[in-house]
Protein backbone atom coordinates (compact mmCIF):
# COMPACT_ATOMS: atom_id res chain seq x y z
CA UNK A 1 0.00 0.00 0.00
CA UNK A 2 1.17 3.32 -1.24
CA UNK A 3 1.03 6.05 1.98
CA UNK A 4 -1.45 8.85 0.96
CA UNK A 5 -0.15 11.63 -0.80
CA UNK A 6 -1.58 14.64 2.04
CA UNK A 7 0.17 12.39 4.29
CA UNK A 8 1.25 14.39 7.61
CA UNK A 9 3.32 12.82 10.63
CA UNK A 10 1.43 15.04 12.74
CA UNK A 11 -1.92 13.74 11.85
CA UNK A 12 -0.47 10.64 13.99
CA UNK A 13 -0.90 13.06 17.27
CA UNK A 14 -4.61 13.12 16.45
CA UNK A 15 -5.22 9.02 15.88
CA UNK A 16 -2.72 7.38 17.95
CA UNK A 17 -3.96 5.72 20.82
CA UNK A 18 -3.94 8.28 23.75
CA UNK A 19 -1.34 6.41 25.92
CA UNK A 20 0.77 5.41 22.93
CA UNK A 21 1.83 9.84 22.64
CA UNK A 22 5.37 10.17 24.29
CA UNK A 23 6.16 13.72 24.29
CA UNK A 24 9.40 12.94 25.23
CA UNK A 25 10.95 11.79 22.20
CA UNK A 26 13.72 14.38 21.42
CA UNK A 27 12.92 14.29 17.72
CA UNK A 28 9.32 15.89 17.84
CA UNK A 29 11.80 19.34 19.19
CA UNK A 30 14.47 18.72 16.48
CA UNK A 31 11.73 18.79 13.82
CA UNK A 32 9.59 21.01 15.48
CA UNK A 33 6.43 19.04 15.38
CA UNK A 34 5.55 18.48 19.12
CA UNK A 35 2.39 21.19 19.06
CA UNK A 36 -0.28 18.87 18.09
CA UNK A 37 0.82 16.43 20.68
CA UNK A 38 0.22 18.59 23.40
CA UNK A 39 -2.59 20.21 22.07
CA UNK A 40 -4.49 16.54 21.94
CA UNK A 41 -3.18 15.75 25.71
CA UNK A 42 -4.24 19.57 26.87
CA UNK A 43 -7.73 18.75 25.62
CA UNK A 44 -7.78 15.30 26.29
CA UNK A 45 -5.75 13.89 29.05
CA UNK A 46 -4.04 16.89 30.37
CA UNK A 47 -2.48 14.81 33.35
CA UNK A 48 -1.15 12.05 31.38
CA UNK A 49 0.88 9.29 31.89
CA UNK A 50 2.79 7.13 29.68
CA UNK A 51 3.95 3.87 30.46
CA UNK A 52 7.08 2.56 28.87
CA UNK A 53 8.22 5.34 27.23
CA UNK A 54 11.44 6.55 25.37
CA UNK A 55 12.74 7.77 28.91
CA UNK A 56 10.90 5.17 31.15
CA UNK A 57 7.43 5.87 33.09
CA UNK A 58 6.31 9.53 33.65
CA UNK A 59 3.75 11.71 34.11
CA UNK A 60 3.09 14.88 31.76
CA UNK A 61 1.63 17.86 33.33
CA UNK A 62 0.12 19.78 30.08
CA UNK A 63 -1.77 22.49 31.78
CA UNK A 64 -0.42 25.55 32.98
CA UNK A 65 -2.74 25.49 36.47
CA UNK A 66 -1.45 21.80 37.07
CA UNK A 67 2.01 22.60 36.33
CA UNK A 68 1.54 25.89 39.19
CA UNK A 69 0.36 22.99 41.71
CA UNK A 70 3.58 21.11 41.18
CA UNK A 71 6.08 24.20 41.19
CA UNK A 72 4.32 25.58 44.35
CA UNK A 73 4.46 22.16 45.72
CA UNK A 74 8.07 21.27 46.53
CA UNK A 75 7.15 19.28 49.82
CA UNK A 76 5.61 16.70 47.62
CA UNK A 77 7.50 16.90 44.12
CA UNK A 78 11.13 16.95 44.81
CA UNK A 79 13.82 18.15 42.47
CA UNK A 80 16.47 16.16 45.12
CA UNK A 81 19.61 14.50 42.64
CA UNK A 82 19.10 11.14 44.19
CA UNK A 83 16.03 10.60 43.01
CA UNK A 84 16.51 11.62 39.69
CA UNK A 85 16.37 15.33 39.56
CA UNK A 86 15.32 17.98 37.20
CA UNK A 87 15.26 15.99 33.86
CA UNK A 88 13.65 13.12 32.69
CA UNK A 89 16.63 11.52 31.92
CA UNK A 90 17.22 9.04 34.81
CA UNK A 91 21.33 9.21 34.83
CA UNK A 92 23.33 5.97 36.27
CA UNK A 93 23.33 6.62 39.94
CA UNK A 94 27.39 7.46 39.75
CA UNK A 95 26.33 10.41 37.48
CA UNK A 96 23.67 11.68 39.43
CA UNK A 97 25.86 15.24 40.25
CA UNK A 98 23.76 17.27 43.02
CA UNK A 99 23.39 21.16 42.59
CA UNK A 100 21.36 23.82 44.09
CA UNK A 101 18.56 23.27 41.46
CA UNK A 102 19.00 19.71 42.05
CA UNK A 103 18.21 20.08 45.77
CA UNK A 104 15.28 20.51 47.80
CA UNK A 105 14.54 23.09 50.62
CA UNK A 106 16.59 23.79 53.07
CA UNK A 107 19.75 22.87 51.39
CA UNK A 108 18.44 24.48 47.87
CA UNK A 109 17.62 27.94 49.82
CA UNK A 110 21.52 28.53 51.44
CA UNK A 111 22.95 27.60 48.25
CA UNK A 112 21.14 29.47 46.02
CA UNK A 113 20.95 32.41 48.51
CA UNK A 114 24.86 32.75 47.79
CA UNK A 115 24.97 33.29 44.22
CA UNK A 116 21.82 35.27 43.40
CA UNK A 117 23.22 38.68 45.03
CA UNK A 118 25.07 38.72 41.46
CA UNK A 119 21.60 39.76 39.49
CA UNK A 120 20.25 41.93 42.56
CA UNK A 121 18.20 45.62 40.84
CA UNK A 122 22.28 47.19 41.63
CA UNK A 123 24.13 44.83 40.12
CA UNK A 124 22.28 44.50 36.89
CA UNK A 125 22.53 47.87 36.76
CA UNK A 126 26.36 48.00 36.49
CA UNK A 127 26.39 45.34 34.05
CA UNK A 128 23.87 46.88 31.54
CA UNK A 129 26.54 49.37 30.32
CA UNK A 130 29.17 46.59 29.51
CA UNK A 131 26.29 44.68 27.81
CA UNK A 132 25.21 47.32 25.55
CA UNK A 133 28.25 48.21 24.56
CA UNK A 134 29.23 44.26 23.66
CA UNK A 135 25.64 44.35 21.71
CA UNK A 136 26.82 46.88 19.82
CA UNK A 137 29.75 45.96 18.72
CA UNK A 138 28.59 42.65 17.52
CA UNK A 139 25.56 44.55 15.63
CA UNK A 140 27.89 46.34 13.91
CA UNK A 141 30.02 44.33 12.88
CA UNK A 142 27.34 42.03 10.88
CA UNK A 143 27.59 41.83 6.98
CA UNK A 144 24.71 43.54 4.72
CA UNK A 145 23.55 41.50 1.89
CA UNK A 146 25.25 38.21 2.91
CA UNK A 147 23.74 34.98 4.55
CA UNK A 148 24.83 34.60 7.86
CA UNK A 149 24.60 32.06 11.03
CA UNK A 150 22.68 34.46 13.47
CA UNK A 151 23.26 31.55 16.10
CA UNK A 152 27.29 31.72 15.86
CA UNK A 153 27.55 35.33 15.22
CA UNK A 154 24.98 36.83 17.84
CA UNK A 155 23.34 34.68 20.00
CA UNK A 156 26.28 32.47 21.05
CA UNK A 157 28.73 35.82 21.00
CA UNK A 158 26.56 37.26 23.32
CA UNK A 159 25.51 34.91 26.08
CA UNK A 160 29.12 33.43 25.83
CA UNK A 161 30.54 37.40 26.40
CA UNK A 162 28.25 37.39 29.52
CA UNK A 163 29.28 34.31 30.70
CA UNK A 164 32.69 35.60 31.27
CA UNK A 165 31.66 38.48 33.01
CA UNK A 166 29.50 36.65 35.73
CA UNK A 167 32.50 33.90 35.97
CA UNK A 168 34.88 36.54 35.37
CA UNK A 169 36.54 34.21 33.10
CA UNK A 170 39.77 35.03 30.38
CA UNK A 171 37.75 36.17 27.60
CA UNK A 172 39.43 34.68 24.61
CA UNK A 173 39.27 31.19 26.42
CA UNK A 174 35.35 31.68 26.50
CA UNK A 175 34.80 29.33 23.37
CA UNK A 176 35.70 26.58 25.88
CA UNK A 177 32.14 28.03 28.29
CA UNK A 178 29.67 27.15 25.55
CA UNK A 179 31.75 23.94 24.47
CA UNK A 180 31.21 22.56 28.37
CA UNK A 181 27.60 23.90 28.40
CA UNK A 182 26.39 21.84 25.10
CA UNK A 183 28.33 19.16 26.44
CA UNK A 184 26.59 19.45 29.92
CA UNK A 185 23.21 19.20 28.72
CA UNK A 186 23.87 17.08 25.18
CA UNK A 187 21.14 13.96 24.80
CA UNK A 188 23.23 11.09 24.52
CA UNK A 189 21.56 9.80 21.42
CA UNK A 190 21.76 13.07 19.65
CA UNK A 191 24.47 11.61 17.66
CA UNK A 192 27.51 14.23 19.19
CA UNK A 193 30.57 14.04 20.93
CA UNK A 194 29.03 13.25 23.70
CA UNK A 195 27.83 9.87 23.42
CA UNK A 196 28.09 8.19 26.88
CA UNK A 197 28.03 9.85 30.39
CA UNK A 198 31.45 8.06 30.95
CA UNK A 199 32.43 11.14 27.48
CA UNK A 200 30.36 13.48 29.27
CA UNK A 201 31.96 13.21 32.72
CA UNK A 202 35.36 13.23 30.45
CA UNK A 203 34.94 16.65 29.28
CA UNK A 204 33.23 18.05 31.76
CA UNK A 205 36.13 17.40 34.43
CA UNK A 206 38.01 20.05 32.33
CA UNK A 207 35.68 22.62 33.25
CA UNK A 208 36.24 21.42 36.86
CA UNK A 209 39.93 21.63 36.68
CA UNK A 210 39.57 24.93 35.17
CA UNK A 211 37.28 26.10 37.55
CA UNK A 212 39.06 24.71 40.54
CA UNK A 213 41.82 26.61 39.83
CA UNK A 214 40.09 29.67 39.71
CA UNK A 215 38.45 28.61 43.07
CA UNK A 216 41.38 28.45 44.86
CA UNK A 217 43.32 31.64 43.50
CA UNK A 218 39.82 33.81 44.17
CA UNK A 219 39.45 32.06 47.76
CA UNK A 220 42.76 33.17 49.01
CA UNK A 221 41.98 37.00 47.35
CA UNK A 222 39.13 39.24 49.41
CA UNK A 223 35.35 38.64 47.93
CA UNK A 224 35.14 40.21 44.68
CA UNK A 225 31.85 40.05 42.52
CA UNK A 226 32.02 36.71 40.10
CA UNK A 227 30.40 33.50 40.45
CA UNK A 228 33.43 31.72 41.84
CA UNK A 229 34.67 33.88 44.23
CA UNK A 230 31.28 34.27 45.67
CA UNK A 231 30.99 30.78 46.00
CA UNK A 232 34.25 30.48 47.20
CA UNK A 233 33.67 32.98 50.52
CA UNK A 234 30.06 32.20 50.75
CA UNK A 235 28.84 30.45 54.43
CA UNK A 236 27.17 27.51 52.77
CA UNK A 237 29.58 26.91 49.95
CA UNK A 238 32.78 27.46 51.14
CA UNK A 239 33.57 24.18 51.12
CA UNK A 240 32.05 22.97 47.94
CA UNK A 241 35.39 22.48 45.99
CA UNK A 242 36.16 19.60 48.34
CA UNK A 243 32.71 17.92 46.97
CA UNK A 244 34.02 17.79 43.51
CA UNK A 245 30.75 16.20 41.93
CA UNK A 246 28.56 18.63 43.64
CA UNK A 247 30.74 21.69 42.30
CA UNK A 248 30.69 20.30 39.05
CA UNK A 249 27.09 20.21 39.38
CA UNK A 250 26.60 23.64 40.66
CA UNK A 251 29.34 25.27 37.21
CA UNK A 252 27.14 23.55 34.92
CA UNK A 253 24.07 24.64 36.67
CA UNK A 254 25.18 28.25 36.48
CA UNK A 255 26.89 28.30 33.08
CA UNK A 256 23.78 26.18 31.17
CA UNK A 257 21.67 28.67 33.06
CA UNK A 258 23.51 31.49 32.21
CA UNK A 259 24.57 30.69 28.72
CA UNK A 260 21.81 28.11 26.84
CA UNK A 261 18.85 29.14 27.40
CA UNK A 262 19.43 33.13 26.83
CA UNK A 263 21.16 31.74 23.15
CA UNK A 264 18.11 30.17 22.25
CA UNK A 265 15.27 33.16 23.27
CA UNK A 266 17.99 35.45 21.06
CA UNK A 267 17.51 33.12 17.87
CA UNK A 268 14.39 32.23 18.48
CA UNK A 269 12.89 35.92 18.84
CA UNK A 270 14.44 36.11 15.80
CA UNK A 271 12.89 33.60 14.31
CA UNK A 272 9.30 34.44 15.41
CA UNK A 273 9.69 38.25 14.19
CA UNK A 274 10.46 36.57 10.83
CA UNK A 275 7.66 34.42 10.44
CA UNK A 276 5.57 37.35 11.52
CA UNK A 277 6.17 40.39 9.84
CA UNK A 278 3.35 42.65 10.86
CA UNK A 279 4.66 42.30 14.41
CA UNK A 280 8.05 43.55 13.26
CA UNK A 281 6.82 46.11 11.67
CA UNK A 282 4.59 47.06 14.95
CA UNK A 283 7.76 47.15 17.28
CA UNK A 284 9.54 49.33 14.39
CA UNK A 285 7.29 51.77 15.08
CA UNK A 286 7.64 51.75 18.39
CA UNK A 287 10.72 50.47 20.08
CA UNK A 288 9.05 50.72 23.31
CA UNK A 289 6.76 48.00 23.16
CA UNK A 290 10.78 45.75 23.64
CA UNK A 291 9.80 45.47 27.35
CA UNK A 292 6.77 43.30 26.39
CA UNK A 293 8.23 41.89 23.65
CA UNK A 294 10.75 40.51 25.20
CA UNK A 295 8.54 38.17 27.75
CA UNK A 296 6.58 37.24 24.79
CA UNK A 297 10.13 36.05 23.12
CA UNK A 298 11.25 34.24 26.23
CA UNK A 299 7.30 32.33 26.42
CA UNK A 300 7.23 31.75 22.65
CA UNK A 301 10.29 30.20 22.77
CA UNK A 302 10.16 28.23 26.20
CA UNK A 303 14.03 27.96 26.01
CA UNK A 304 13.07 24.75 28.67
CA UNK A 305 11.43 22.27 27.34
CA UNK A 306 10.76 20.23 30.56
CA UNK A 307 11.50 20.29 34.16
CA UNK A 308 11.44 17.27 36.06
CA UNK A 309 10.16 16.17 40.26
CA UNK A 310 9.94 12.82 41.86
CA UNK A 311 6.66 12.72 43.83
CA UNK A 312 7.96 12.20 47.73
CA UNK A 313 4.46 11.28 48.75
CA UNK A 314 1.29 9.70 46.66
CA UNK A 315 -0.86 13.39 45.63
CA UNK A 316 -4.30 14.43 43.10
CA UNK A 317 -2.94 15.96 40.62
CA UNK A 318 -5.50 16.82 38.00
CA UNK A 319 -8.17 14.72 38.95
CA UNK A 320 -5.29 11.66 38.76
CA UNK A 321 -3.35 9.72 40.99
CA UNK A 322 0.37 10.44 41.50
CA UNK A 323 1.84 7.63 43.64
CA UNK A 324 5.30 8.44 45.47
CA UNK A 325 8.03 7.67 43.37
CA UNK A 326 6.79 8.88 40.22
CA UNK A 327 8.17 11.40 38.03
CA UNK A 328 6.53 13.98 36.84
CA UNK A 329 7.38 16.25 34.06
CA UNK A 330 5.96 19.90 34.40
CA UNK A 331 6.06 20.47 30.18
CA UNK A 332 6.32 24.07 30.45
CA UNK A 333 6.19 24.41 26.34
CA UNK A 334 2.71 23.01 26.72
CA UNK A 335 1.81 25.04 29.52
CA UNK A 336 2.95 28.30 27.51
CA UNK A 337 0.16 27.62 24.69
CA UNK A 338 -2.46 26.68 27.69
CA UNK A 339 -5.65 28.62 26.13
CA UNK A 340 -7.32 28.57 29.50
CA UNK A 341 -4.36 30.83 30.71
CA UNK A 342 -3.24 32.63 27.91
CA UNK A 343 -5.46 34.67 25.70
CA UNK A 344 -4.70 33.41 22.08
CA UNK A 345 -1.85 31.58 22.77
CA UNK A 346 -0.98 30.30 19.71
CA UNK A 347 -0.26 33.96 18.76
CA UNK A 348 3.42 35.47 18.86
CA UNK A 349 1.85 39.58 19.73
CA UNK A 350 4.47 41.75 20.71
CA UNK A 351 2.08 44.15 22.60
CA UNK A 352 0.57 41.73 25.20
CA UNK A 353 -1.20 42.94 28.05
CA UNK A 354 0.26 40.77 30.63
CA UNK A 355 3.22 39.27 28.84
CA UNK A 356 5.12 37.97 31.70
CA UNK A 357 2.96 35.57 32.84
CA UNK A 358 4.37 32.69 31.55
CA UNK A 359 6.00 29.71 32.49
CA UNK A 360 9.91 29.73 30.97
CA UNK A 361 11.57 30.71 34.27
CA UNK A 362 9.46 28.31 36.39
CA UNK A 363 7.43 29.12 39.80
CA UNK A 364 7.81 28.69 43.02
CA UNK A 365 11.48 28.11 45.06
CA UNK A 366 13.11 26.88 41.86
CA UNK A 367 12.48 30.30 39.71
CA UNK A 368 15.12 30.71 37.30
CA UNK A 369 17.69 33.11 39.56
CA UNK A 370 18.79 35.17 36.52
CA UNK A 371 15.43 36.07 35.20
CA UNK A 372 15.70 39.62 35.37
CA UNK A 373 19.58 39.39 33.91
CA UNK A 374 17.91 36.78 31.16
CA UNK A 375 15.57 39.99 30.09
CA UNK A 376 17.72 42.74 30.36
CA UNK A 377 20.08 41.24 27.84
CA UNK A 378 17.61 40.52 25.57
CA UNK A 379 15.82 44.39 25.69
CA UNK A 380 19.15 45.88 25.37
CA UNK A 381 20.01 43.35 22.22
CA UNK A 382 16.48 44.87 20.98
CA UNK A 383 16.52 47.82 21.21
CA UNK A 384 19.69 47.65 19.16
CA UNK A 385 18.69 45.98 16.53
CA UNK A 386 15.52 48.40 16.01
CA UNK A 387 17.92 50.94 16.06
CA UNK A 388 19.73 49.80 13.19
CA UNK A 389 17.71 46.91 11.33
CA UNK A 390 14.53 47.62 9.76
CA UNK A 391 14.28 44.04 8.29
CA UNK A 392 16.18 40.74 9.12
CA UNK A 393 15.62 38.10 6.51
CA UNK A 394 15.32 34.50 7.57
CA UNK A 395 17.11 32.81 4.72
CA UNK A 396 16.19 29.16 5.83
CA UNK A 397 14.52 27.29 8.40
CA UNK A 398 16.30 27.56 11.69
CA UNK A 399 18.00 23.97 12.59
CA UNK A 400 17.45 22.71 16.01
CA UNK A 401 18.72 20.55 18.54
CA UNK A 402 17.68 16.41 19.56
CA UNK A 403 16.44 17.28 22.81
CA UNK A 404 13.79 17.01 24.63
CA UNK A 405 14.92 19.57 27.81
CA UNK A 406 17.01 22.79 25.68
CA UNK A 407 14.89 24.19 23.48
CA UNK A 408 17.27 24.92 21.50
CA UNK A 409 18.31 26.16 17.84
CA UNK A 410 21.38 25.53 16.64
CA UNK A 411 22.02 27.36 12.94
CA UNK A 412 19.83 30.04 11.26
CA UNK A 413 20.88 31.64 8.16
CA UNK A 414 19.61 35.11 8.35
CA UNK A 415 20.55 38.18 5.72
CA UNK A 416 20.42 41.86 6.46
CA UNK A 417 19.45 43.87 3.77
CA UNK A 418 22.24 46.61 2.62
CA UNK B 1 -14.03 50.37 47.59
CA UNK B 2 -10.87 51.15 49.50
CA UNK B 3 -8.08 53.15 48.74
CA UNK B 4 -4.80 52.09 48.72
CA UNK B 5 -1.18 54.32 47.76
CA UNK B 6 1.25 52.94 46.17
CA UNK B 7 4.63 54.90 46.76
CA UNK B 8 7.68 54.31 43.81
CA UNK B 9 11.02 53.73 45.03
CA UNK B 10 11.76 57.45 43.38
CA UNK B 11 9.10 58.55 45.88
CA UNK B 12 6.19 59.47 43.24
CA UNK B 13 2.94 58.61 45.06
CA UNK B 14 -0.17 56.42 43.40
CA UNK B 15 -3.27 56.05 44.84
CA UNK B 16 -5.77 54.26 43.59
CA UNK B 17 -9.26 52.32 43.88
CA UNK B 18 -9.41 48.52 44.79
CA UNK B 19 -12.71 46.45 45.67
CA UNK B 20 -12.72 45.00 49.00
CA UNK B 21 -11.81 41.42 49.18
CA UNK B 22 -9.33 41.73 46.04
CA UNK B 23 -5.61 42.06 46.71
CA UNK B 24 -3.27 44.83 47.15
CA UNK B 25 -1.77 43.45 43.87
CA UNK B 26 -4.62 43.49 42.08
CA UNK B 27 -4.58 46.71 43.19
CA UNK B 28 -1.71 47.90 41.44
CA UNK B 29 -2.03 45.40 38.17
CA UNK B 30 -5.96 46.41 37.86
CA UNK B 31 -4.98 50.13 37.62
CA UNK B 32 -1.31 50.08 35.78
CA UNK B 33 0.59 51.27 38.59
CA UNK B 34 4.04 50.06 37.13
CA UNK B 35 6.79 48.42 39.50
CA UNK B 36 4.44 45.42 40.83
CA UNK B 37 5.32 42.76 38.13
CA UNK B 38 3.19 39.97 39.48
CA UNK B 39 4.42 37.82 36.94
CA UNK B 40 2.88 34.42 38.54
CA UNK B 41 -0.60 36.04 38.74
CA UNK B 42 -1.44 35.65 42.61
CA UNK B 43 0.04 32.24 43.40
CA UNK B 44 2.51 33.50 46.12
CA UNK B 45 5.09 31.91 43.25
CA UNK B 46 7.55 33.90 42.35
CA UNK B 47 7.83 37.45 44.28
CA UNK B 48 7.48 39.85 42.08
CA UNK B 49 4.60 41.82 43.90
CA UNK B 50 6.65 42.89 46.92
CA UNK B 51 6.28 45.92 49.05
CA UNK B 52 7.27 47.48 51.72
CA UNK B 53 4.29 47.95 54.20
CA UNK B 54 4.78 51.68 55.70
CA UNK B 55 4.58 51.51 59.84
CA UNK B 56 1.38 52.96 60.57
CA UNK B 57 -0.02 49.58 58.73
CA UNK B 58 2.12 46.73 59.58
CA UNK B 59 0.09 45.90 63.39
CA UNK B 60 -3.27 45.30 61.12
CA UNK B 61 -1.38 43.58 58.20
CA UNK B 62 1.61 41.52 60.25
CA UNK B 63 4.60 39.31 58.82
CA UNK B 64 3.53 36.52 56.55
CA UNK B 65 4.38 33.04 58.86
CA UNK B 66 7.48 31.45 59.73
CA UNK B 67 7.81 28.56 57.02
CA UNK B 68 5.10 29.95 54.92
CA UNK B 69 5.39 29.70 51.45
CA UNK B 70 5.43 33.47 50.96
CA UNK B 71 8.06 33.56 53.82
CA UNK B 72 9.77 31.07 51.79
CA UNK B 73 9.31 33.10 48.41
CA UNK B 74 10.66 36.39 50.04
CA UNK B 75 13.97 35.04 51.23
CA UNK B 76 14.36 34.50 47.63
CA UNK B 77 13.62 37.68 46.64
CA UNK B 78 16.47 41.04 46.59
CA UNK B 79 16.37 44.52 48.34
CA UNK B 80 14.12 42.77 50.83
CA UNK B 81 13.26 44.30 54.70
CA UNK B 82 11.87 43.14 58.12
CA UNK B 83 8.92 44.89 56.38
CA UNK B 84 8.50 43.06 53.57
CA UNK B 85 4.98 41.79 52.22
CA UNK B 86 4.11 40.24 48.86
CA UNK B 87 1.32 41.83 47.56
CA UNK B 88 -0.67 39.49 46.05
CA UNK B 89 -1.26 37.80 49.97
CA UNK B 90 -2.50 40.97 51.22
CA UNK B 91 -6.24 40.93 50.83
CA UNK B 92 -8.24 44.13 51.11
CA UNK B 93 -10.67 44.98 53.79
CA UNK B 94 -12.90 47.81 55.12
CA UNK B 95 -10.07 48.18 58.03
CA UNK B 96 -7.10 48.68 55.25
CA UNK B 97 -8.83 51.23 53.33
CA UNK B 98 -5.90 54.09 53.06
CA UNK B 99 -2.99 51.64 53.26
CA UNK B 100 0.35 52.91 51.73
CA UNK B 101 2.95 50.52 50.69
CA UNK B 102 6.66 51.43 48.81
CA UNK B 103 8.12 49.26 46.32
CA UNK B 104 11.50 48.11 46.05
CA UNK B 105 14.03 49.43 43.48
CA UNK B 106 13.29 46.43 41.07
CA UNK B 107 11.39 43.45 41.47
CA UNK B 108 13.64 40.07 40.98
Amino acid sequence: MNAPVNYQPSDDAWSMPLDQIDVSDPMLYQTDTYYPYFERLRREDPVHYRKGGMYGDFWSVTKFKDIMTVETHPEIYSSEAKLGGISITDRPMKFRRSSFISMDPPRHDEQRKVVSPIVAPANLQNMSGIIRERVCRVLDGLPRNETFDWVERVSIELTTLMLTTLFDFPEDERSKLTYWSDCATADVNAGGIVDSEEKRLEILTEALRTFTGMWHERAARPPGYDLISMLAHGEATRNLVNDPMEFLGNLTLLIVGGNDTTRNSMSGGLWALCKNPDEYRKLYADPSLVTSLVPEIIRWQSPIVHMRRTALADAELGGKQIKAGDKVCMWYISGNRDEDTIDRPNDFIVDRARPRHHLSFGFGVHRCVGNRLAEMQLIILWEEILKRFPAIELVEEPKRLYSNFIHGITEMKVRIPG
Amino acid sequence: MAKVTFIEHNGIPHTVEIAIGKTVMEAAVNNNVRGIDADCGGECACATCHVYIEPAWLDKIGLPADGSQEASMLSFAAVTQPDSRLSCQIVMTAELDGLVVRMPEGQH
